[in-house]
C-alpha cells in the first residue's frame, strides 16, 4: 500500500474551500470576494512550487495518495503526478491567480463568477492529478460545467451559441470515453490506470482487436475535440471570441491541453499497440492541424479568433511530437504544451488589453501601438518571439519523421511566423490609427 | 579554464551585459547609455584583437583548433541526445572576429554621431549590442544546434534593426520582408542539419566531420544535406532566388546598413559554408550547385547596380553581387580566396555604407541625381569612399585586388580542370567589370560634376569626428588589406579548408585540386583525417603558384577593372557618351535592370498571392463547411425532435385519445337506448331475444 502524500490533494482543493467561502460572502462585497478568490488559489500555487522542489525527476509517479472511494466498483480516490502531470499541474496553479487579477473589472454577478472559476480550477487540477480513471471522468465533467456558465452568462454578444456549442461538443467527446471507460471496466474490473497497464495484457480485451480499435477510437474523440483537433476544432474560435479575456485564458492555456494530457495519460499506456496503430494517422491529422490552423489563421481580421487558430496549429505540433514515438518527440511534446500554455495565455491577456481600451478587436483598426503603447508593444513582439526562434526542441520533436511529413511541418512553421508577424506588423508599426486609441 | 576560453567568455558577456543594461535602464542613464554599448563592443574589440593575434600570429598553425577534443557544458537532452555548447575557436574564427569586432565597435561609435537625436535612441544601442553578442556566439560556437539558434539571433536582431523607424511603414514591411524571406532559406538549413543529425546522431562540427569521414553519412543523403544547408547561407546572404530583402533592408538606419547587412550578418552565409565546408566539399553536386548560384547572384545583382538612383540600393546590390563572389569562390574550391574576400569586402563595404551615410546625412536625401559636386563640401567622406571604391573595382595595391584576383584565379582554375565550367571564370570576370564601372557612376555622380540640387548642396556640411574617424579607420584597413599581398601571406597559409574526407567523389577531389595520388594518402590515413588535410592542403596551396593561371587571372582581373572604370569616366565624368541615350537605345535591358528582373513583382503574383488566396480559401472552407458541419447538427437534431413530437402528439397521443373517442362514441351510442320509459325498454329487450333466437338458429344451422 502506498504512504499517502496530501500535497496534491492540498493543491486541488485548497481552491475548493476558497468556493465556499465566496459563497457565504455576500454578494454586495465585490472587492472582497475578488480578494478572497485571489488569496485562495494562491496556496496552490505555493504548493506547486513546493510541489516542483520535490520533485524528483529520476523517480517515476511521485506524491500518490490512494483511499478507496466506491468499494462496490473498485473505486478509488487514487491521485499522483509524473513528469507528464507536473508540469501541467504547475502551470494550472500559474496562471489562476493571474487570470483572477485579468478578472479584476468583473462586477457583474462577480459572486458566481469567482465561485465557479474556483471550482473550475479545482476541476481542471483535479484531472492532472487523478490516476484513476473514475476520478479523472468526473473530475472532466466537473471542469465542463462552470465553463459553460462562465462563456454563457459573462461572455461577449454570441455568449449562448458559443457556450452551448462548447458544451455540447465536449459532451459528445466525453460519452465516448465513458463507454471505453466502461468497456475497460467491464473487461478488467478495475478503473487504476497504472493497474490497468499491467491488467489489460492479460484480460481478454488484449485479443479484442476490433473492439479495441473502435475504444481507442473513441477515446481519441474524446480527446481530439479538446485539442481541438482537425475537424473536431471550430468550437474553440467561437469559445474564445465570446469567452471573457480571463477564461479565453483558460481555455487555451489548460483546457486545450487536457486532450493531449489525455493521449499521453489514458489513451497511449493503456492500449500501446493500438496507440502505434494509429500514430500514423494522428501524425496527419497533426500536420493539418499545423498548416491548415496557421493559414486559416492568417485569414482572421478578430485577434481573438487568429490566436484560437494559431493554438489549433501549434496544438498540432504537440500531436505530432507525440506521434513520433520516439522519446525526444514526447520530450518536444511536453514542453510545447507548457510553452504553449504560457504563451498562448500571454496573448490572450495582451488581446484583452487592448480590447479593454479600444473596445474592439478588428487587427485593421489597429497600427502603430508601438509609439501609444511602447511597454505594451515590447512584450507583445517577446511573446511572439518565443515561437519565432527558440523552437530548436519542439522541431526536433519530428526529427525522425519521414521527409514528407517534415516538409509539411517546416510548411506549417513558415505560415505560423507568417501570421505572427502580419500582427506584429499590423497592430505594433505603421502610423498610428485614429481607432486603436479608442476613439 | 584556458585563455582562449576565457577570452571568448568576456567577448561574449560584454555586449549581452550592454544589451540587458540598456533594454531596462539605458533611457534613464546619461546621454541615453550609449557609451555603455560602447565601452561594451569596444572591451570586447580588445579580447578579440588578443584571441585573433594570439591564434594567428601566437600559435601560427594552420590547424590550430581550441579545443581539441569536442568539450561542451551539457545543456539539455532529448532522448537520447545531449545538447551542449561550448567553443569551436580556430584560424577562421580568428579572422571572422578580427572583422566583426573591428566593425561593429567602428559602426557603434560611428552611429552615436549618426543617431544622434533620434527617438529610442537608447534601444538603438540596444538592439546593436543584442546583435553583436548573436554575431559573436554564431562565430565561437561548436555545434550545429548553437548556431542555428544564433542564426536565428541574428536574423531577429537585423529585424528590429531594419524596422528601428517602425512608425514608417516602409521600414515596417522591410523587417517583415527581410525576416520571412531570410526564413525561407532557414527552413532548408533546418531540414538540412536535421539530416545531418537523422544519420551521424551528432551536432558537434569536429564530430560530424568525423562522421562524414568514416562513412556515416553519404551519397544522396549527404548531397541533398549539403543542398539544403547552403539554403541557408542563400537566405542570409543574399543569394538568388532569396536576394529581395537586401536591397528592402536598406530602409534601416545606415550604420545598420554597414554592420548588418553588409560587413557581419550577410556574410555569415558565407561564413556557414566555410565553417561546414567538409560537408559541401564531399559531394561535387553540392559544390557545383554552390558554386552557379553565386555566379548568378554575383552577375545579375551587379547589373541591377548599373541602373538604380538610390545611392545605398546600388551599395545594396553590390553588396548581393560581392557575396555571390564569395560563395562562388568556395563552391570552386577557393576556399581561402572567398574568406578573404569575406574580410576584405567587410571593411571597404562597410566604409561604403558609412559614406554614404555620411553623405545622407548631409543632404538629407538617398537620391543619387540629387547629389553632385559634394567632394569640395566632404572632403573626408570623398576621399574615403574612394579608397574603398577602389578597393571594391580591383585596383592593384588595394585590398579588393588581392581578394578578388584570389577568387578569379580560383575560378580559372576551376575552369581550366572542367572546361564545361569556364563559365564561371568568364562571367566573374565580366562582373568585374561592371563592378568597376557601376562603383565609379556612384562617386561621380555623387562627388563630382555640378550640384544638380542647389539647395541641398548648400545646406551640405562635412560630418562630425564621431562620424569620420570610423572612416578613416576603415580606409586604412581596406588599404593595408592588400598591401604587400599582406592578407594572402597569412591567410593562404592559415586559414585552409578544414581535414576532410576520404568519401572519393572523383569531381569534388578535382575541384578540391587533389588528384589521384592524394587517395592514397588518404586511404592511408583513415585513422586521422587531420594529416589526410595536410595532403590536401599541399597540393591545395600548390595551384595558386600555377604561374599561368595566377598571372592570367590577374592580368584579366586589372584589365576589366580599368575597362570598367574608363567606360564609366567616359560616360558620367566626361560625358561622352549620354547615359540616357544608352538607356533609350537599349530600353528593355534597361528596363529589366532598373526593375531588378521583376523579382519582386514576379514573387507577389504567384508564391503571395498563393496563400493570400488559399488562407482566404481555407477559411471559408472552414466556415462554411466543417463549422456548417457542427452547425447543422442542429437544426437536423430540431428536425428529428419535431418529429418525434409530430409522432408523439399524433401518433402515440393520437393513439391514447382515440381511445377516448372510441369510448366516447360508444358511450354517446349507448345513450340513445338510455330513454327511461319502460315500453321502449320491453320493446327493445324483446327485439334483442328474437334477435339471438335467430342468430342461435343460423349458427346451429352452420356448425350443427
Amino acid at each position: 500500500m502506498i504512504e499517502n502524500n496530501h500535497l496534491l490533494s492540498w493543491i486541488i482543493f485548497w481552491p475548493l474551500i476558497g468556493m465556499v467561502l465566496v459563497l457565504l460572502t455576500p454578494a454586495r462585497a465585490k472587492t472582497f470576494i475578488k480578494q478572497l478568490a485571489f488569496l485562495f488559489t494562491l496556496p496552490s500555487l505555493i504548493a506547486g512550487i513546493v510541489m516542483i522542489m520535490q520533485y524528483d525527476p529520476s523517480a517515476g509517479m511521485q506524491f500518490q495518495a490512494k483511499v478507496q472511494w466506491i468499494s462496490a466498483f473498485n473505486i478509488y480516490y487514487y491521485i499522483g503526478a509524473d513528469g507528464l502531470s507536473v508540469p501541467m499541474i504547475f502551470l494550472t496553479v500559474i496562471l489562476c491567480p493571474i487570470c483572477i487579477l485579468a478578472s479584476w473589472n468583473i462586477n457583474d454577478r462577480t459572486k458566481g463568477y469567482m465561485a465557479l472559476f474556483l471550482l473550475l480550477e479545482v476541476g481542471m487540477l483535479g484531472v492532472f492529478c487523478a490516476l484513476d480513471f473514475f476520478l479523472f471522468y468526473v473530475f472532466w465533467e466537473l471542469m465542463l460545467l462552470p465553463m459553460y456558465f462562465l462563456i454563457g452568462i459573462w461572455g461577449g454578444p454570441r455568449r449562448e451559441y458559443a457556450a452551448i456549442k462548447f458544451f455540447l461538443y465536449t459532451l459528445l467527446g466525453s460519452v465516448f470515453l465513458f463507454i471505453a471507460m466502461i468497456a475497460i471496466y467491464l473487461y478488467t474490473g478495475s478503473f487504476d490506470l497504472i493497474e490497468l497497464k499491467t491488467l489489460i495484457p492479460g484480460s481478454d480485451l488484449m485479443s479484442a482487436m476490433a473492439l479495441k480499435w473502435w475504444l481507442f477510437l473513441g477515446m481519441y474523440v474524446a480527446f481530439a475535440i479538446k485539442i481541438p483537433a482537425f475537424p473536431f476544432h471550430t468550437w474553440l474560435p467561437d469559445a474564445h471570441v465570446e469567452a471573457p479575456t480571463a477564461i479565453s485564458v483558460i481555455l487555451a492555456g489548460i483546457l486545450l491541453k487536457m486532450g493531449t494530457y489525455g493521449i499521453l495519460r489514458i489513451s497511449y499506456p493503456l492500449m500501446p499497440d493500438m496507440a502505434l496503430h494509429f500514430a500514423y494517422f494522428i501524425a496527419v491529422i497533426a500536420l493539418i492541424n499545423i498548416v491548415y490552423g496557421a493559414l486559416v489563421a492568417m485569414a482572421q481580421t478578430d485577434l481573438k479568433k487568429l490566436v484560437a487558430y494559431s493554438s489549433i496549429s501549434h496544438m498540432g505540433y504537440v500531436m505530432l511530437g507525440m506521434a513520433t514515438f520516439t522519446p525526444e518527440g514526447m520530450n518536444g511534446a511536453v514542453l510545447q504544451m507548457f510553452n504553449h500554455g504560457c504563451i498562448t495565455a500571454m496573448l490572450f491577456l495582451l488581446v484583452g488589453v487592448v480590447y479593454d481600451r479600444a473596445h474592439h478587436r478588428d487587427i485593421d483598426g489597429f497600427g502603430g501601438l508601438a509609439k501609444v503603447t511602447p511597454i505594451y508593444s515590447v512584450i507583445t513582439c517577446v511573446a511572439f518571439s518565443p515561437r519565432w526562434d527558440c523552437q530548436g526542441f519542439r522541431d526536433l520533436s519530428v526529427r525522425r519523421w519521414s521527409s514528407w511529413a517534415r516538409s509539411r511541418f517546416i510548411c506549417g512553421s513558415r505560415f505560423l511566423r507568417l501570421q505572427e508577424l502580419c500582427w506584429a506588423r499590423r497592430i505594433c508599426c505603421g502610423p498610428t490609427s485614429e481607432s486603436s486609441l479608442g476613439r | 579554464m584556458s585563455k582562449y576560453e576565457l577570452l571568448a567568455w568576456l567577448i561574449l558577456a560584454f555586449p549581452l551585459a550592454a544589451f540587458v543594461i540598456q533594454m531596462f535602464v539605458g533611457k534613464r542613464l546619461p546621454r541615453q547609455g550609449d557609451w555603455v554599448s560602447v565601452t561594451a563592443i569596444c572591451l570586447s574589440l580588445a579580447c578579440g584583437l588578443f584571441l585573433s593575434f594570439s591564434i594567428i600570429f601566437g600559435e601560427n598553425d594552420p590547424h590550430f583548433l581550441y579545443p581539441e577534443e569536442p568539450t561542451y557544458y551539457q545543456w539539455f537532452t532529448g532522448g537520447s541526445m545531449i545538447f551542449g555548447w561550448g567553443f569551436h575557436i580556430d584560424n577562421l574564427t580568428a579572422v571572422m572576429m578580427l572583422v566583426v569586432t573591428i566593425v561593429s565597435s567602428l559602426v557603434h561609435i560611428y552611429s552615436m554621431g549618426y543617431m544622434q537625436g533620434e527617438q529610442y535612441y537608447h534601444r538603438f544601442f540596444a538592439y546593436l549590442s543584442l546583435f553583436s553578442f548573436s554575431m559573436l556566439l554564431l562565430i565561437l560556437c561548436d555545434n550545429l544546434f548553437l548556431l542555428y539558434i544564433t542564426w536565428e539571433l541574428v536574423g531577429v536582431s537585423s529585424y528590429l534593426l531594419i524596422g528601428f523607424f517602425f512608425w514608417k511603414d516602409s521600414a515596417a514591411d522591410a523587417c517583415k520582408k527581410a525576416f520571412l524571406t531570410t526564413r525561407v532559406g532557414d527552413i532548408f538549413m533546418f531540414i538540412g542539419i536535421m539530416l545531418i543529425v537523422m544519420s551521424t546522431g551528432k551536432i558537434n562540427f569536429v564530430e560530424v566531420f568525423n562522421a562524414i569521414a568514416h562513412g556515416e553519412l553519404n551519397g544522396l543523403t549527404l548531397t541533398i544535406a549539403g543542398i539544403c544547408l547552403f539554403g541557408g547561407a542563400v537566405g542570409k546572404s543574399a543569394q538568388f532566388p532569396l536576394h529581395v530583402w537586401l536591397p528592402d533592408a536598406m530602409e534601416g538606419p545606415t550604420p545598420v546598413s554597414a554592420l548588418i547587412h553588409a560587413a557581419t550578418m550577410v556574410a555569415a552565409g558565407v561564413y556557414m559554408v566555410g565553417r561546414l565546408f567538409p560537408i559541401f566539399s564531399a559531394s561535387a553536386t553540392t559544390m557545383l550547385v554552390i558554386a552557379y548560384v553565386g555566379l548568378i547572384t554575383a552577375f545579375f545583382a551587379a547589373t541591377i547596380a548599373i541602373t538604380q538612383t538610390d545611392i545605398k540600393r546600388v551599395l545594396a546590390y553590390s553588396t548581393v553581387s560581392q557575396l555571390g563572389y564569395m560563395i562562388t569562390a568556395l563552391g570552386v574550391g577557393a576556399y581561402t580566396a572567398g574568406l578573404y574576400h569575406l574580410m576584405t569586402h567587410a571593411f571597404f563595404k562597410a566604409l561604403l555604407f558609412l559614406g554614404s551615410g555620411s553623405v545622407i546625412h548631409a543632404v538629407h536625401t538617398n537620391e543619387m541625381p540629387e547629389m553632385g559636386g559634394l567632394k569640395k563640401k566632404m572632403p573626408i567622406t570623398f576621399w574615403t569612399m574612394l579608397i574603398a571604391t577602389l578597393a571594391i573595382s580591383g585596383v592593384p595595391f588595394f585590398s579588393g585586388f588581392g581578394s578578388k584576383d584570389a577568387i578569379l584565379a580560383g575560378a580559372l582554375q576551376f575552369g581550366v580542370d572542367h572546361p564545361q565550367h569556364i563559365l564561371i571564370f568568364l562571367g566573374l570576370l565580366f562582373g568585374a567589370g561592371i563592378t568597376a564601372f557601376y562603383m565609379f557612376r556612384l562617386i561621380f555622380l555623387t562627388f563630382f560634376g555640378e550640384p544638380r540640387d542647389q539647395k541641398r548642396y548648400d545646406h551640405a556640411h562635412e560630418s562630425p569626428f564621431s562620424m569620420t574617424v570610423p572612416l578613416m579607420i576603415l580606409a586604412f584597413l581596406s588599404f593595408i588589406g592588400g598591401f604587400g599581398a599582406f592578407g594572402s601571406l597569412w591567410l593562404n597559409k592559415l586559414v585552409v579548408p578544414p581535414a576532410i574526407e576520404q568519401v572519393v567523389i572523383e569531381d569534388a577531389h578535382a575541384a578540391e585540386g587533389a588528384h589521384a595520388s592524394a587517395d592514397e594518402t588518404h586511404a592511408e590515413n583513415e585513422a586521422h583525417p587531420a594529416d589526410a588535410g595536410h595532403a590536401v592542403e599541399g597540393e591545395h596551396g600548390e595551384h595558386h603558384h600555377n604561374p599561368f593561371v595566377h598571372y592570367g587571372a590577374m592580368i584579366l582581373s586589372i584589365l576589366f577593372a580599368f575597362s570598367g572604370i574608363a567606360f564609366s569616366y567616359l560616360v558620367y565624368y566626361k560625358k561622352k557618351f549620354s547615359a540616357e541615350k544608352m538607356a533609350n537605345q537599349w530600353r528593355p535591358l534597361y528596363e529589366l535592370s532598373f526593375h531588378k528582373y521583376w523579382v519582386d513583382e514576379f514573387y507577389e503574383k504567384t508564391v503571395i498571392a498563393f496563400v493570400l488566396k488559399i488562407r482566404m480559401v481555407l477559411a471559408r472552407f472552414d466556415n462554411k463547411i466543417v463549422d456548417g458541419a457542427v452547425n447543422i447538427t442542429a437544426p437536423i437534431t430540431r428536425g428529428t425532435s419535431a418529429f418525434s413530437g409530430a409522432v408523439d402528439k399524433y401518433v402515440v397521443d393520437g393513439l391514447v385519445n382515440l381511445l377516448a373517442i372510441v369510448i366516447q362514441a360508444i358511450g354517446a351510442i349507448s345513450t340513445l337506448f338510455q330513454s327511461g320509459v319502460i315500453q321502449n325498454y320491453l320493446m327493445k329487450a324483446g327485439v334483442a331475444a328474437g334477435l339471438i333466437l335467430l342468430l342461435h338458429n343460423f349458427i346451429m344451422r352452420i356448425f350443427g
